[in-house]
């Protein structure tokens, strides 16, 4: 069936402000910070255009970003709110406030490396650092994902078994200020797939008064935390049916929460996540010309991991590569750690191959995953060792 | 399928148990001094007073934290805090 869509050019971070006012937000909190700013700076355009009936509240502090989105979201309202990096971590005790209350806030993560020194470009460390609050974390490719995942979030976070904040992220620059073409669903359409946010069970109601966030006994917060645990673990069903319900709408595949590349019959299989994807891609494409059996695996879903469908793509392979643009120091790269996590609880030989790859913006290129594949072939890695990979050079 | 758990409490006396136990001074009141203006009982964070029937205070040393709040504001110097478990 042809269905009437609206395609724009559009950056990735038009996108995120796109899709937040489309899911008809009712609340905006945020403070500016390269390279988020272009987020809310739309979001506020068009709010001023009186298309929107959304409330800016302009906050001091990226702490007090997240506060006013939690306030709001205890409230009942649907609450959204974007930030990087430095901000990101000002934020971060309210990012843990979120996910213990328990509320569905939204939020836009444009990766950029911490300092010092200065560095506004890409890397992953900033939403790594948000892996076990307890927030479900996604990871986009492109515009497109940004603005696909931010619509299905608000549905996955309020819905009444998850009742978890969610992030999408995406790489700075290399999709936040990259104009490509984004194609958009009808608003009525939206609508069909996104409840209003009538629906959303409010924390805070004057009528029946608690209060949120006070001292309970020890055992009580271990069965808090546990609740998010059986939450986030159960959230992998909703993921995967919202994902089918937003693929039924758009004829985008949003049903892999691991989106595959030629995985097959790969017998090396690369995993990245993020923007290097189609770099990736690239390679497995060139790897093949030359007669290797290459396939790529995206990250897309950070938190909760999808364990299961990782098992199922990379059961027959001869060997896992994983490209981490973000490390955990003195244990090496976060998503290869989470990769032998998988591989170790299912008893499977599989080697797994650890990558240090574009850190601080550092540029990732096809010729990385080339050489990577090349010096596994000829015996030239060692499974114990963390590769620091740079411009095809390990340093 | 799970059902969600929510931080949160609703008014009860002693939600977060009995904080009686977090004091190290009491509030003791001197009768003879008390003028029964009820200060006491206003003034205090915890709502641990209660007014008996002549409306003398009677503190609820159950939920009392021994913040001293009390006898910082009594105008005729009637309460007062004593060491919980005597000196040194």
């Amino acid at each position: 069936m042809e269905r009437v869509r609206r395609k724009y050019v559009l950056t990735g971070n038009y996108a995120a402000a796109y899709a937040a006012l489309h899911s008809r937000v009712e609340v905006v909190a945020a403070y500016p910070i390269t390279p988020q700013t272009t987020i809310v700076e739309k979001i506020d355009e068009l709010i001023s255009k009186g298309e929107y009936n959304t409330t800016m509240i302009r906050v001091e502090s990226e702490h007090s970003a997240m506060a006013a989105a939690i306030g709001a979201s205890a409230a009942g309202a649907r609450a959204f709110t974007a930030t990087a990096s430095h901000g990101l971590f000002y934020m971060y005790e309210n990012i843990w406030w979120a996910a213990n209350s328990r509320l569905p806030v939204v939020a836009s993560f444009v990766t950029r490396a911490l300092a010092p020194p200065w560095n506004i470009w890409s890397d992953h460390q900033d939403v790594y650092a948000l892996r076990d609050s307890g927030w479900i974390l996604f990871l986009a490719r492109n515009a497109q994902e940004v603005y696909d995942l931010i619509i299905q979030a608000f549905k996955i976070a309020e819905d009444d078994e998850v009742r978890l904040p969610v992030g999408v992220a995406h790489d700075a620059f290399i999709v936040s200020h990259t104009s490509e073409p984004v194609e958009m669903p009808m608003q009525d359409e939206i609508d069909s797939f996104l409840p209003p946010p009538e629906h959303i069970k409010p924390l805070l109601d004057p009528e029946n008064p608690v209060s949120v966030g006070n001292l309970p006994t020890a055992e009580q917060h271990y069965m808090l935390r546990k609740n998010i645990w059986d939450c986030i673990i159960y959230s992998l069903s909703v993921i995967r049916r919202v994902g089918r319900e937003y693929t039924e709408l758009t004829g985008r595949n949003y049903g892999e929460l691991i989106p595959a590349y030629k995985t097959e019959d790969a017998e090396y299989i690369l995993v990245t996540s993020g923007a290097m994807g189609g770099d990736a891609e690239d390679a497995v494409d060139v790897l093949r010309d030359m007669g290797i059996r290459a396939g790529h695996l995206s990250i897309r879903l950070f938190r909760p991991f999808p364990h299961d469908e990782l098992i199922d793509k990379v059961a027959d392979s001869k060997a896992i590569l994983v490209f981490n643009r973000g490390v955990s120091m003195g244990l090496g790269g976060v998503i290869t750690a989470d990769i032998r996590d998988s591989i170790s609880k299912e008893a499977l030989s599989i080697p797994v191959y650890d990558f240090i790859v574009g850190l601080g913006g550092v540029e990732v290129s096809k010729d990385d995953f080339i050489k990577a594949v090349h010096d596994l072939k000829t015996g030239k890695l060692d499974m114990k060792k963390t590769y620091y990979l740079m411009g095809g050079e390990y340093v | 399928m799970p059902e969600v758990m929510y931080p949160i409490a609703k008014p009860a006396p002693g939600s977060a148990g009995k904080t009686g136990y977090w004091r190290w001074q009491k509030p003791v009141i001197i009768r003879e001094k008390c003028t029964r203006c009820g200060l006491c009982w206003i003034y205090c964070p915890d709502s641990a007073y209660e007014l008996d029937e002549e409306g003398y205070p009677i503190v609820l040393y159950d939920w009392c934290k021994g913040c001293g709040i009390c006898a910082h504001e009594c105008p005729v110097d009637a309460i007062k805090m004593v060491d919980e478990y005597g000196e040194g």
